[in-house]
C-alpha cells in the first residue's frame, strides 16, 4: 500500500477523478458502494475461532488462538487480546517474505485500536487467577488475495474470529487441553467496525479497488460503535484532510458501518450473508 | 489396546477425502487450494519473474524457490509463532527439490519462479497438501512441466501398514508409529520426496511403497480434474486458436 | 501429385482433435505422430509439457497454452511502463519477466540532443505502445517507438490480462476488438504482453469495454465467443 509517488501516472490518474465525479468506479461501483462481501465463520477449524472475509477478490482470513498468561502487573485482573496481521507473498506480487512491513503494522495496530477501544472484549472476563492467570488472545488476520481496502477487511476478519471463537477446555493441572473442544463462547460485548474513506482530487469513496488505491492522496479509518460512537481513527495518505472533509468523511463511513456489521445478524455459527 | 481399527472408520489405504481448486489466488500467475480431511493448503506461483539478490541468477535457466509456512492459527495446540522455522525451511527445501525435477525452465534464464504454500489447517500430512497444492498452481501457472507432483503419507501404525496419516494416528504413543511422507510423477512412478519418522523392516517399507502408488493414483486424478475443471463450461465447445 | 502421396493423405485423415490436457497426459501413442510445441516424445508415447489446448492435426500433436508469462518476440506490439532514465535511454517494465530498453536512436524521429532533458520526452510512471526491435538469446529486450500508433499513452486506464488470451481480445483481422471499440466508443489497444490500455468519453463505456475484455479472457477457449460477446455488448449497452 505504500505507493512509489513517483510512478504514479499523472495523466491516468486524473482520468480516474474524472470518472469519479461522475461517481462511476473503475468497476461501475458508485463512490459510496462496498463490493459483494461475504463473512464466513468457523472456517479455521483448529483455530478457537476463524472468519474468512470476501470482498469483492480481496480475500482475508483471521483466526484466535488462546493461551493462559500471567496478566500485566498493572492489570492483574485482566487478560488481553492482540492482533497480528501478515501481508503473505502469496496474496500479492508486491508482498515479499520477511519481518512484517510498516503497511502489516498499520493495519495491525488500527483494527487493534478499533476492537480494544471498542470493548469488543471485557478484559476482566478474560482473568482466572487474579494477578496469576488470565487468557490472552491471539488474533491473527492474514492475507490470502489483495485487491484492495485490505484494512477494512482485515479488521471486519478480526471481529468475525472473535465472534466465532471458544474457550478450549482447561485440566485440573491449568493445562490447555486444545484438542477438546470447550463449549464457552467468548463474550463479544460490542462490534466495532472500522471503515476507511479515501480522498482522491474532492472525491470522497469507501472500498478501494487495489488498481484506485495507487491513486489515492489521502485516507481516513474511522472506527464505528453500534451506536455511531467514533472508536478509533487513522489518518493515511500524504494530502492533509481539512475540517470539512473530515466530517463529510465520518458521514459517508457511518452508515456503511452498520452495513457492515449486519453482515454478522445471522449471528452464530456460519453465519454467511450477501451483501450489496 | 493394538490398533486394528483406524479411529475414523477408514480402511488401511484409504485417504481422507480430498477437494482440488484452481485459480482460487485472482493475483496469482497460478494458484491451488488442496485439502485432505482436516489440512488444508494454499498454493500460489509468482513467475516467472525478475530475481533479486543478482548473485542468485542462473544464466543458463530459471530457478524455482519454495516457501512453506504455517499460519500462526493452523495447528491444534498453541499458536505458531509467524515467520520461518527450522522445520519450515527444512520443508521449503525438500518441496522445491520435489518440484524441481518436472520443471523446465530453460526458456527463462536468469528468472525465478516463487512458489507459496500457505497451510490454514493441519492434521498432519501437511508437507504433501502443500505439495500437491504447489503441484496444481504450477500448471495453472503455465509453467512448462513434463508431469504434475503428488504427494501422500505412508506409515505403520502397530503392525498395521496404512495410508494418510491423521495427527491423532501419528500421535498414538502406546503403539510403534512410523511416518512417510512420499511425493511422486504420477506417470512414471519416481519418486521426488521421500521421509520417514520412525522405524520400519525392508519389507514394511515395500509394502507401504505400494500401497502409496494406488493412492498417488487415485490423488493424481483429483488433481488433474481439478486443472481441468477451470475450463469446463456447460456445453459450450473447446475451440481452437 | 504422385500416387504415393495421395495415399498418404488418405491414410492419415486431417481431422483435427481438440481437447485441455493437463502436465504428464499422454496425447498420442505410436511412432505415427509427431510432438509439436508444448509437448515430448518419450519412447512411444506423446506427452503434454504443460497445460493447455491439445491439438492434433494430421500426424501433428500440438499443445496451446492457456496460461503463463508473456515471452518477448521481435516486432511484438507491447504497453510499457518507464521505471527508469539512464545515459542511453529508458527503462521499461513490460510485464514480463525481463525489462526492456529504448535507447535514444528508437526513441522518436526526431534527433535528441546529448545534454537533453530524457524526463521531457518519456518520464518515469509514463506508458508507452512499442515495438519490440531485438530479443537475445539472454533476454535483452530493445524496444522502438519510431512507427505508426506507436507512441506515449496519457489518460484513459490500464489494465491486465494473461498474454495468452491477447489473439482472442484482437479476433479475427482484428474482428473482435474493433466491435468493442465500436460499441464501447473506447479508444483501445492492446499490448502483445496482455496489458491493455483504454480510453473513452464516457466512464459506464470504458467499464463494459473492460468487462467484455475480462469475459473474453475467461472464455477464451469456448466456441461461439464473437456472438457471446456482442450478445453482452448489446445488453450493457441498453442498461446504460
Amino acid at each position: 500500500m505504500v505507493i512509489e509517488m513517483s510512478l504514479v501516472n499523472k495523466s491516468f490518474k486524473e482520468h480516474l477523478n474524472k470518472t469519479l465525479g461522475k461517481d462511476i468506479r473503475y468497476d461501475m461501483r458508485k463512490k459510496d458502494a462496498f463490493r459483494d462481501i461475504k463473512v464466513e465463520l468457523g472456517v479455521a477449524t483448529k483455530a478457537e475461532g476463524s472468519c474468512r472475509v470476501t470482498m469483492g477478490n480481496t480475500v482475508v482470513i483471521a483466526g484466535t488462538k488462546l493461551s493462559i498468561e500471567k496478566p500485566y502487573p498493572d492489570r492483574p485482573e485482566e487478560g488481553s487480546f492482540s492482533v497480528n496481521t501478515e501481508l503473505l507473498p502469496l496474496s500479492s506480487p508486491d508482498f515479499e517474505s520477511g519481518p512484517p512491513s510498516i503497511d502489516a503494522i498499520e493495519i495491525s495496530r488500527v483494527a487493534d485500536r478499533t476492537l480494544r477501544e471498542g470493548r469488543a472484549v471485557d478484559f476482566k472476563k478474560l482473568l482466572i487467577t487474579s494477578g496469576e492467570k488470565a487468557w490472552t488472545i491471539f488474533i491473527d488476520v492474514v492475507s490470502i488475495n489483495d485487491d484492495g481496502n485490505l484494512l477494512d477487511a482485515s479488521e471486519l476478519a478480526a471481529l468475525g474470529a472473535l465472534l466465532d471463537t471458544k474457550f478450549p477446555k482447561v485440566d485440573k493441572n491449568g493445562i490447555i487441553d486444545y484438542k477438546t473442544p470447550g463449549e464457552k463462547r467468548l463474550e463479544v460485548d460490542s462490534m466495532p467496525v472500522l471503515v476507511t474513506v479515501c480522498k482522491q482530487g474532492s472525491n470522497l469513496f469507501v472500498d478501494p479497488l487495489r488498481a484506485e488505491e495507487e491513486f489515492i492522496e489521502g485516507r481516513l479509518s474511522i472506527g464505528f460503535l453500534d451506536d455511531g460512537t467514533i472508536c478509533a481513527l487513522q489518518k493515511g495518505g500524504d494530502a492533509p484532510l481539512t475540517t470539512e472533509e473530515i466530517k463529510a468523511m465520518c458521514a459517508l463511513a457511518a452508515p456503511k458501518a452498520v452495513e457492515l456489521r449486519k453482515l454478522f445478524n445471522k449471528g452464530d455459527k456460519g453465519a454467511t450473508k450477501k451483501k450489496r | 489396546m493394538a490398533y486394528t481399527k483406524r479411529h475414523d472408520g477408514r480402511k488401511f489405504d484409504e485417504t481422507r477425502e480430498i477437494t482440488a481448486k484452481v485459480g482460487v489466488i485472482k493475483n496469482a500467475d497460478g494458484s491451488a487450494y488442496f485439502k485432505i480431511g482436516s489440512t488444508e493448503a494454499y498454493a500460489a506461483v509468482y513467475g516467472p519473474r525478475e530475481l533479486y539478490p543478482s548473485f542468485l541468477k542462473d544464466p543458463s535457466r530459471g530457478v524455482i524457490r519454495c516457501y512453506y509456512n504455517m499460519l500462526p492459527f493452523s495447528g491444534m495446540g498453541e499458536r505458531v509463532r509467524p515467520g520461518p522455522s527450522r522445520r519450515s525451511k527444512e520443508i521449503s527445501y525438500v518441496t522445491e527439490k520435489a518440484l524441481q525435477p518436472v520443471i523446465n525452465l530453460e526458456d527463462f534464464p536468469n528468472t525465478v519462479v516463487d512458489v507459496y504454500i500457505e497451510l490454514t489447517e493441519t492434521d498432519a500430512g501437511s508437507r504433501c497438501a502443500g505439495i500437491c497444492a504447489a503441484a496444481m498452481a504450477l500448471a495453472d501457472a503455465g509453467i512448462p512441466m513434463r508431469d504434475i507432483v503428488t504427494a501422500v503419507s505412508a506409515g505403520k501404525v502397530g503392525k498395521n501398514i496404512l495410508i494418510d496419516l491423521d495427527y491423532s494416528e501419528e500421535a498414538i504413543d502406546d503403539e510403534p508409529v512410523a511416518d512417510m511422507p512420499v511425493a511422486m510423477l504420477p506417470r512414471t512412478k519416481e519418486v521426488v520426496l521421500l521421509q520417514m519418522d520412525g522405524q520400519l523392516s525392508e519389507k514394511e517399507l515395500a509394502d507401504a511403497l505400494v500401497m502409496v502408488q494406488k493412492a498417488i493414483d487415485k490423488i493424481a486424478n483429483i488433481q488433474r480434474e481439478a486443472l481441468k475443471a477451470k475450463f469446463a463450461d456447460g456445453d459450450r465447445n473447446v475451440i481452437g486458436e | 501429385m504422385s500416387d504415393v502421396e495421395v495415399q498418404q493423405a488418405t491414410e492419415v485423415a486431417p481431422v483435427e482433435i481438440k481437447r485441455i490436457v493437463v502436465p504428464g497426459e499422454v496425447l498420442a501413442e505410436g511412432m505415427d505422430y509427431l510432438p509439436g510445441e508444448g509437448t515430448f516424445r518419450d519412447n512411444n508415447q506423446i506427452i503434454a509439457n504443460a497445460l493447455g489446448l491439445m491439438i492434433i492435426r494430421g500426424r501433428l500433436v500440438k499443445l496451446i497454452p492457456l496460461s503463463g508469462k508473456y515471452m518477448p518476440k521481435r516486432d511484438d506490439i507491447v504497453i510499457g511502463m518507464v521505471t527508469d532514465i539512464t545515459s542511453k535511454g529508458w527503462i521499461v517494465d513490460i510485464n514480463c519477466a525481463y525489462h526492456a530498453m529504448i535507447t535514444l536512436r528508437d526513441a522518436t524521429a526526431e534527433f535528441i540532443p546529448k545534454e537533453a532533458d530524457l524526463s521531457k520526452y518519456f518520464n518515469i510512471g509514463e506508458y508507452v505502445l512499442a515495438r519490440i526491435v531485438k530479443v537475445t538469446s539472454q533476454k535483452l529486450i530493445d524496444l522502438s517507438l519510431r512507427g505508426p500508433r506507436l507512441m506515449k499513452l496519457t489518460g484513459g486506464r490500464l489494465f491486465e490480462i494473461n498474454p495468452t488470451k491477447v489473439p482472442r481480445v484482437i479476433g479475427k483481422k482484428a474482428s473482435m476488438i474493433t466491435m468493442i471499440k465500436e460499441k464501447t466508443a473506447c479508444n483501445v489497444f492492446v499490448g502483445q504482453n496482455g496489458l491493455i490500455w483504454l480510453n473513452g468519453n464516457e466512464p459506464k463505456g470504458e467499464v463494459l469495454a473492460v468487462n467484455a475484455i475480462l469475459k473474453i479472457e475467461r472464455e477464451s477457449h469456448l466456441s461461439g465467443l464473437t456472438e457471446e460477446i456482442e450478445k453482452f455488448l448489446d445488453e450493457g449497452l441498453k442498461n446504460l
